[in-house]
């Protein structure tokens, strides 16, 4: 039953429906409520919450009741390689500078595609490389460092 | 005639050299990425929204307006070439435009395309300078009872109209209306939702929603797919359609016009519907519907005309009385926002040069798209050349530029990747993230006008049904539920 409910796609729709409503009621309790007059910064969101934990209800029985499952499996590698370049681009961004954020991302994410080729991969990064700075640091003049404290472009 | 004076008055503004040079920026670029398989205008205008920033209101807009129908534009060239969609509305062209390049006949199938796509731009934004002065006027006398029920009207039908399923498309509005609410309380100067974190006090950013939903999502599911398209890039053929094709295709045009008009303007609709019905309505009425799927002419003029005159009348809503009819309109008023303009009848009074500009300038846009489009086709041609496996990292180093440069901070693009995650798994459990973005848009002014309305009625919540114009909202949700949910309960009945 349990591995049954692993892939049952509206079960497990309407379980992260309810729980960002829990979430978003849980949170708005900490903000006055008030009334309906005079509603506190609390009143909007709790209600909100409550529909979305109703309706997510509803969808969760409803896939316990058609039993429909997902359709093919999770993505897992390209989700997590997509979203740790991401993740990469911006730590590295803001401590190292342009250029090895660019780097970082691109070979990163391109190791999610189904096959990998490492000097197509590298002429890529070149030629964005080229792009991203031209474009950026000259003609929408940010102020973005190429590599921090090596390169400066005023 | 007062429409002529102001639509003089608006091509004054758009045929301006600054403002005719973004039209032109924003029709190309649009056309570009929307030529890409897979992006659609709601990521080409998600993905270059951060770029339109530092521009004059009136520029910018008139920029993404651009890139919205040039986006749509190069949509449809892709169907037509390649047997998949780069974005939904496109969908349907596939259908015959691409029977009719394995035929060897893209050429005149591309040049409809853009043809009946102009004749429907044309008459649209003629349909939003007749339609939107009186529109303006009459929502002039909105109270904030009234704004609430229209929002919610319109956020209710953008659920059930989007597609397939009602409950969780209703999920989706709420959970992008808590989203909008994250950030400081403009009432109370109370930061909710922020979890401690100073970049959320301004709210979770545009950029952030839109590319994490979409790109983002998107990428990351097409990977897990299998990559097959057959690419028709040899034989384009002559470019002018046969007499006889003209022929063919003058009145599925005008007919596909009047459809995607109508459906243009009703919430949660747009050009994706609106090409659907268009295309049913013209297997329906003709003579021989065994043609279509098998490279009739008017499976190609018809879907394009309905969903680029749909393109223009989404505007009307949106700039009339301030409610997004869908996704990009939503991105729209967004960016008017962003712009510090407040979308709603008062525009046309305050910033009638933004107003009537922007129209003007979408016609100058359509005229643009077909001069520029049918010479260019070769390139856009090579363009569909180019593997996926180069296009996916590029799509996610702009995405990744684009949210770092909005406040030019790391935090933005964490969360675009936390919500990259959430889009993903959301479309993955069969959630359209279309409502998801209305929600966002307008969960800060719904709130707002919630709370005008109850203060206003001493907390009195049968305001919303006294009011006559607010009754009317409230009935129209109602009837809109109604009849979308019976046939289910129905099919549930006789099933069990």
């Amino acid at each position: 039953m349990k591995f049954e409910l692993r892939n049952n796609k509206d079960f497990l729709a309407g379980s992260l429906f309810i729980a960002i409503g829990v979430l978003a009621v849980v949170v708005a309790r900490n903000y006055p409520f008030g009334t309906a007059m005079r509603m506190g910064s609390g009143y909007f969101p709790t209600v909100l919450g409550g529909i979305l934990i109703l309706l997510g209800a509803w969808v969760m029985v409803r896939g316990l009741r058609s039993g429909e499952k997902l359709k093919s499996g999770w993505g897992w590698k390209p989700l997590a390689l997509i979203a740790l370049s991401i993740v990469l681009f911006g730590s590295i961004m803001a401590r190292l500078g342009l250029v090895p954020a660019l780097v970082a991302v691109l070979f990163v994410s391109a190791y999610a595609g189904r096959e990998f080729r490492f000097k197509e991969v590298l002429v890529l990064t070149a030629v964005l490389c080229v792009f991203a700075v031209v474009v950026l640091l000259y003609v929408l003049k940010m102020p973005y460092p190429l590599i921090a404290g090596l390169l400066w472009i005023s | 005639m007062d429409i002529l004076s102001n639509l003089a008055f608006g091509f004054g503004v758009a045929f301006s050299l600054q403002n005719l040079a973004y039209c032109f920026a924003g029709v190309l670029l649009g056309t570009l990425i929307g030529v890409l398989p897979g992006i659609g205008p709601l990521v080409a205008i998600g993905m270059l929204f951060p770029l339109t920033f530092t521009l004059p209101p009136v520029a910018a807009l008139i920029m993404l307006a651009g890139i919205y129908y040039g986006a749509q534009y190069g949509g449809s060239t892709t169907s037509i070439l390649v047997n998949l969609p780069g974005e939904t509305a496109s969908a349907v062209t596939c259908l015959d435009g691409y029977q009719m390049a394995r035929q060897g006949r893209a050429g005149p199938a591309l040049a409809v395309a853009a043809l009946a796509s102009f004749f429907a731009g044309c008459v649209g934004t003629l349909l939003i300078a007749l339609a939107g002065p009186p529109l303006a006027e009459w929502a002039l006398l909105f109270g904030a009872a009234e704004y609430f029920s229209l929002m919610l009207m319109a956020l209710v039908a953008s659920a059930v109209l989007a597609s397939g399923d009602i409950v969780k498309g209703l999920c989706m509005v709420v959970v992008g209306l808590l989203l909008g609410l994250v950030g400081i309380d403009v009432n109370s100067g109370m930061a909710r939702y922020t979890f401690g974190v100073m970049e959320l006090y301004d709210g979770i950013g545009f950029t952030v929603i839109v590319v994490g939903l979409f790109a983002v999502a998107e990428v990351v599911g097409n990977l897990e797919s299998k990559e097959a398209r057959e690419v028709f890039t040899k034989n384009i053929g002559k470019l002018m359609p046969t007499r006889k094709d003209i022929r063919d295709s003058s009145w599925p045009t005008v007919r596909g016009t009047a459809v995607g008009a109508v459906f243009g303007v009703l919430p949660g609709t747009g050009p994706a519907l609106s090409s659907f019905v268009t295309y049913m309505l013209e297997k329906k009425i003709a003579k021989d519907p065994s043609r279509f799927g098998k490279g009739a002419i008017e499976g190609v003029a018809a879907p394009e005309a309905a969903n680029n005159a749909a393109a223009q009348t989404n505007f009307i809503p949106m700039l009339t009385l301030g409610i997004p009819s869908s996704a990009i309109m939503a991105l729209m008023m967004g960016a008017m926002i962003v712009q510090g303009i407040t979308p709603g009848p008062q525009v046309m009074t305050q910033n009638p040069e933004l107003f009537w500009g922007i129209i003007a300038s979408m016609w100058i846009g359509n005229l643009l798209l077909v001069v520029l489009n049918l010479p260019l086709v070769g390139i856009w041609v090579s363009l569909l050349r180019v593997p996926y496996r180069w296009l996916f990292p590029s799509i996610i180093m702009f995405c990744c530029i684009g949210n770092y440069s909005v406040n030019n901070s790391a935090v933005d693009v964490y969360l675009c990747a936390l919500v990259g995650v959430l889009g993903y798994a959301l479309v993955k459990l069969g959630c359209e993230p279309a409502p998801l973005i209305l929600g966002y848009v307008l969960g800060p002014l719904m709130e707002e006008y919630l709370r005008r309305a109850m203060l206003l009625s001493r907390g009195d919540p049968t305001v919303f049904l006294t009011r006559p114009l607010s009754l009317a909202f409230v009935i129209g949700t109602a009837l809109i539920l109604a009849v979308m949910i019976a046939p289910a309960v129905r099919r549930k009945r006789e099933g069990g």
